[in-house]
């Protein structure tokens, strides 16, 4: 347990950095609804520069900026859709962490559900070729093979050959 | 279970399935094609949402020190002509700038700058130390500018033409090759069309 208890403690202290994420005290609203807002846009607006993080989880100088400008849009009266249709206008559809459904994306959305429902029905195709053909007739062992299973099981030792 | 009945049992479906054995095949070469071409892009290059758009609107005031009005939209249109982003402490931007002098001089190209997130005195040195091929430089302390434009990072470098429509955009350094091969040839078309 002394060994264990500051690997602990850094686990909990590297916990509370993870939790503290790229969100600064000095970027957030006074407004609390305003702010929890902010906060739901940020986690799906993508940081351009680390690119595999949201803007709300980066460190990077433009999420900061990108951040407090969408503060800004919603301070001025701007709708979640407003916000994001500003970033998209701007850096693309690629700013959203979530691609929209529409025809260039249906086959990145419908792809994994296209792949299951072919998967189950090969699956299914082959179970039910499986039980059309039936079970496999099982032989009866004859009379010299019982005989010969028989003085194995019995430990009779190996049988010559 | 005899020789016969197995053999008969397991020719006739292998050959009429032959092409099923392949499959698995096929799909590699599919995805392993999907995957090399994955391999020549380069993530960090994205495509900008502003090609073949009208430049933003911007307004943005001179480095303190340059002799200059800043750079606006209205400073857009008329002739063919660079934006640059650039800052003091962007080596990159330090790489590229000899190309930018020789643009604007052996070139007669129009450069107008944006000076991204920089300090003022710092910005005003670079340009004595390397040379100053900018028009115009709008200072953009903040990096709100930058926004509109779509930048994501520094050097980028857009081309816009007479009717202040982006048409080009370079995202990192420009190297000779890209001058030559992409930019010269576009400014000189740009320069035609009227």
């Amino acid at each position: 347990m002394k060994r264990l208890l500051p690997l602990l403690l850094s686990a909990l202290f590297w916990i509370g950095a993870a939790e503290a994420g790229g969100v600064k005290p000095d970027e957030m609203l006074d407004d609390p609804v305003l702010e929890a807002r902010a906060r739901t846009l940020g986690k799906q607006l993508r940081c351009l520069v680390c690119q595999n993080q949201s803007i709300d989880d980066s460190d990077a100088p433009l999420a900061s900026d990108i951040r407090r400008l969408v503060r800004e849009r919603l301070v001025a009266g701007d709708t979640d859709e407003e916000v994001k249709a500003f970033l998209v206008a701007r850096y693309g559809e690629f700013v959203l962490l979530r691609p929209p459904i529409r025809p260039a994306t249906w086959l990145l959305w419908g792809g994994p559900f296209a792949v299951l429902i072919l998967g189950g029905v090969a699956v299914g195709l082959y179970m039910r070729r499986r039980s059309a053909r039936g079970e496999p007739e099982i032989e009866e062992l004859s009379e010299e093979e019982r005989a010969r299973l028989d003085r194995l099981l019995a430990g009779e030792g190996r049988p010559a050959g | 279970m005899t020789a016969t009945t197995e053999t008969t049992e397991t020719t006739a479906p292998s050959n009429r399935r032959a092409w099923l054995y392949l499959l698995p095949v096929l799909v590699f070469v599919v995805i392993g094609a999907f995957l090399a071409f994955g391999l020549t892009r380069d993530p960090s290059v994205l495509p900008s949402a502003l090609l073949d758009k009208p430049a933003p609107e911007f307004e943005l005031p001179p480095i303190p020190g340059r002799d200059d009005h800043g750079f606006s939209r209205a400073d857009l249109g008329g002739e063919p002509m660079l934006v640059n982003v650039w800052a003091s402490w962007c080596v990159a931007c330090r790489a590229e700038h000899p190309l930018l002098n020789r643009l604007a001089q052996e070139e007669g190209v129009i450069i107008n700058g944006l000076n991204y997130k920089d300090r003022a005195e710092d910005a005003m040195a670079w340009l004595e130390e390397l040379g100053d091929p900018f028009n115009y430089v709008g200072w953009d302390i903040k990096g709100r500018v930058a926004i509109e434009w779509g930048v994501y990072g520094v050097p980028e470098t857009f081309v816009v033409d007479r009717n202040g429509t982006i048409v080009y955009k370079q995202v990192g350094q420009m190297t000779p090759r890209v001058i030559n091969e992409v930019i010269l040839p576009l400014i000189e078309k740009l320069r035609r069309e009227q």
